[in-house]
């Protein structure tokens, strides 16, 4: 099972002959993704070569799910041009893109969110590590692998992560897979202020997934995402869920790295969140290497 | 980013938002020259710093208060010569205090009634938002806690953007009639143009005011801007005043590092910025304080890693060294090599402890241990923290 994509995701890659968005798509590859097309305007008909695997190379987003069935994307688009890639896998259909550009400018992703309204396709990001389903092979070989997460540090199993930073979600992961938790589906939302999908649509998809046992949410300061996801818990969760909050330390109005991670107007603070998390019945993690180990005692209880 | 108050009245005029005349002076004579323009009405002399707390700051010439009022062109000018090339301290600028570069010459204008308006952009709603209250000239925060009905908000279509009916009701519930709501009407019209325009993460104004003559102005401002959009912004980022900010975070930012300049006295330097927030809470946890937040980004080159040291070891206060690396796709190995390399160039003394996790992290590990460098390792963020922290107290 596990959420949003699996091992028999088609996955194509919009700017796939940029030197990250390359990188990346040859790591998924190596993975054993199906990533089955490459989306770079004016190089259509070219070909992207690595290891054996042969990926055509589309004009449009549009041509490349007609021809290869993909219907997930995954956007390395620098940031000018973000907004209109998501609009493009949007008016392809898709169901699924995901964005891991960092530094779209909000004006954009407003009017990127507000003319997705009653669109069919739902968006991870931006300024996100992307996502993962574990494969069952060495190292988590043959897992479905959209973005820039370390492959081989995932192990498959029950576990569901979701997190608005990269770093911190390989570190919970890691934490898992050393102690012999595997994980369903590892999602990054991103560190931006606006983005496609919350903490709370994600945990409501763990919380209907059969293979997921057990929830690791991973927030930092700025905005009530986590709040709101808390509350949620508190009265419809039935899986066991630990907790951590980035940023207690940070000082209020100034930007710590990602876009969205400010305390304004004393919203958004590290304690008001971790209160609304502990009030929802959330193990809170005490530090961050504490992760893994909040959530087995949360399922111990 | 912040800007000056001559700046954002500059960008008012710009976009035709009503505001009091005045111009900007760097010397005296153009203080002189600015005032005259101004000729029959009151002038303000106002010294241009970043920090609050101006009118009742000290300059360390002996010269009292930051803000003031001139009866003549002439007076302007002394004022300024008194202000211009002094150091004003404030309660908001410490001990230092902050050099006066230029002031500004205002129209000062008599106020009947203030008000509060202030364009942002709403996460939750993910569209902008206008604030507006008649409760203005205070601190807003304070009227949302105790008085919220008295708190306007009105939600803007990011696709339609503000309709005149969403103006006429805001004026009509501010109270304005006729003639004022027509000119409140051209202001939030085009204080809106200018938060697209400048793609602004927030506009405040704080007061708007309506002069007992019945004009509507926006008298004192705030601007944030989404650095996410300053590319296309030149006009902008020239706007930018490094004088005004902490010289750490002016360095780092050459070197397209994310640094931010705290109190405490162990340095961390970390890749992401969730782990970076998350490495600055586990030294506290662990009873340190933080030096500072900085996320050299997914690579950690060995260039980056010798900026970043060099940086952390300019601020006095830093008495210890936490790197925490994940490398998730790096090889941990080329990391330790990148940090043995910087450590030796910059000659570090202070106590260096080194997380590393990752890929190939036993040859990263080895690499630390075998440079005869007096580098301690660690294996998670919690041992990391531990012992950076027993070092420091241990060498106090």
């Amino acid at each position: 099972m596990a959420i949003l994509v699996n091992e028999n995701t088609r996955i194509l890659v919009q700017g796939i002959t940029g030197a990250f968005g390359a990188k990346h798509a040859q790591l998924s590859l190596d993975y054993g993704t199906k990533l089955v097309a490459g989306v770079t305007p004016g190089k259509g008909g070219q070909t992207f070569e690595h290891h054996g695997h042969k990926v055509p190379i589309f004009d449009t987003v549009e041509e490349a799910a007609r021809q290869t069935g993909a219907t997930v994307s995954c956007i390395f688009v620098p940031p000018a041009f973000a907004g209109d890639a998501i609009l493009e896998g949007v008016g392809a259909g898709l169901d699924l893109a995901v964005c891991i550009t960092e530094g779209i400018p909000v004006m954009d992703m407003m009017r990127v969110r507000a003319a997705m309204t009653g669109s069919h396709t739902r968006l991870i990001g931006p300024n996100c590590p992307g996502l993962v389903t574990p494969g069952t092979g060495k190292d988590s070989h043959g897992g479905c692998r959209i973005g820039i997460s370390p492959g081989y540090i995932h192990k498959r199993g029950n576990i569901g992560v979701v997190s608005r930073s990269g770093t911190l979600t390989y570190e919970a992961v890691w934490q898992l897979t050393s102690r012999g938790l595997g994980q369903s589906t590892c999602v990054g939302i991103g560190g931006d202020p606006i983005n496609g999908t919350t903490h709370l649509d994600i945990i409501k998809m763990f919380n209907e997934d059969p293979q997921t046992e057990g929830i690791i949410m991973i927030g930092e300061i700025g905005g009530t995402n986590e709040e709101q996801a808390a509350e949620w818990v508190k009265q419809n969760c039935q899986k066991p869920m630990a907790g951590f909050i980035a940023g207690a330390t940070a000082p209020p109005g100034r930007r710590m790295g990602h876009a969205g991670a400010i305390v304004s107007g004393g919203k958004g603070t590290a304690a008001a969140k971790q209160a609304a998390m502990e009030d929802a019945g959330i193990e809170i993690a005490a530090t961050p290497s504490d992760m893994a180990d909040a959530l087995i005692r949360a399922m111990k209880r | 980013m912040n800007i000056h108050e001559y700046q954002a009245k500059e960008l008012f005029q710009k976009y035709n938002v009503p505001t009091p005349g005045g111009s900007v002076a760097g010397t005296p004579e153009e203080a002189l020259a600015a005032a005259q323009a101004l000729a029959g009405k009151t002038i303000v002399v106002k010294a241009q710093i970043h920090a609050g707390g101006r009118g009742k700051g000290v300059f360390k010439n002996g010269f009292k208060g930051g803000v003031h009022l001139a009866d003549s062109a002439e007076k302007a000018a002394d004022l300024a010569k008194s202000m211009l090339g002094e150091v004003l301290v404030t309660h908001q600028t410490g001990e230092a205090g902050r050099l006066v570069n230029k002031v500004l010459i205002a129209e000062g204008v008599d106020i009947k009634k203030e008000y509060y308006l202030a364009v942002l952009v709403d996460r939750e709603t993910k569209a902008p938002v206008i604030i507006a209250s008649t409760e203005g000239g205070v601190d807003i925060e304070h009227v949302a806690e105790h008085h919220p009905e008295k708190i306007i908000h009105v939600g803007v279509h990011p696709l339609a953007g503000l309709q005149p009916y969403q103006i006429r009701t805001l004026a009509s519930q501010l109270g304005f009639k006729g003639d004022q709501a027509k000119q409140f009407g051209v202001l939030l019209s085009n204080v809106y143009k200018l938060f697209l325009g400048a793609d602004c993460s927030q506009v405040e104004i704080n007061p708007l005011v309506e002069t007992p003559e019945g004009r509507i102005l926006a008298l004192d401002a705030k601007f944030n801007f989404d650095d996410n959009a300053l590319y296309r912004h030149p006009d902008i980022v020239a706007m930018r005043d490094t004088t005004e900010e902490d010289p750490r975070e002016v360095a780092a930012s050459e070197f397209n590092l994310n640094y931010i300049g705290l109190d405490g006295n162990i340095a961390c330097l970390v890749n992401g910025a969730g782990l970076a927030m998350a490495t600055m809470d586990i030294i506290q946890h662990f009873g340190g304080t933080p030096a500072n937040f900085l996320d050299v980004g997914g690579g950690a080159s060995k260039d980056q890693v010798i900026a970043a040291f060099k940086i952390i070891l300019g601020d006095a206060n830093v008495k210890g060294i936490l790197v925490n690396i994940f490398g998730g796709i790096m090889d941990c190995d080329i990391i330790a090599q990148g940090i043995v390399a910087a450590a030796r160039e910059v000659g570090l003394s202070l106590p260096l402890v080194v997380r590393l996790e990752g890929n190939n992290v036993a040859a990263g590990l080895a690499t630390l241990n075998a440079s005869g460098l007096k580098i301690t390792s660690a294996t998670t963020m919690a041992e990391g923290a531990r012992k950076i922290v027993a070092e420091v107290k241990a060498a106090a």
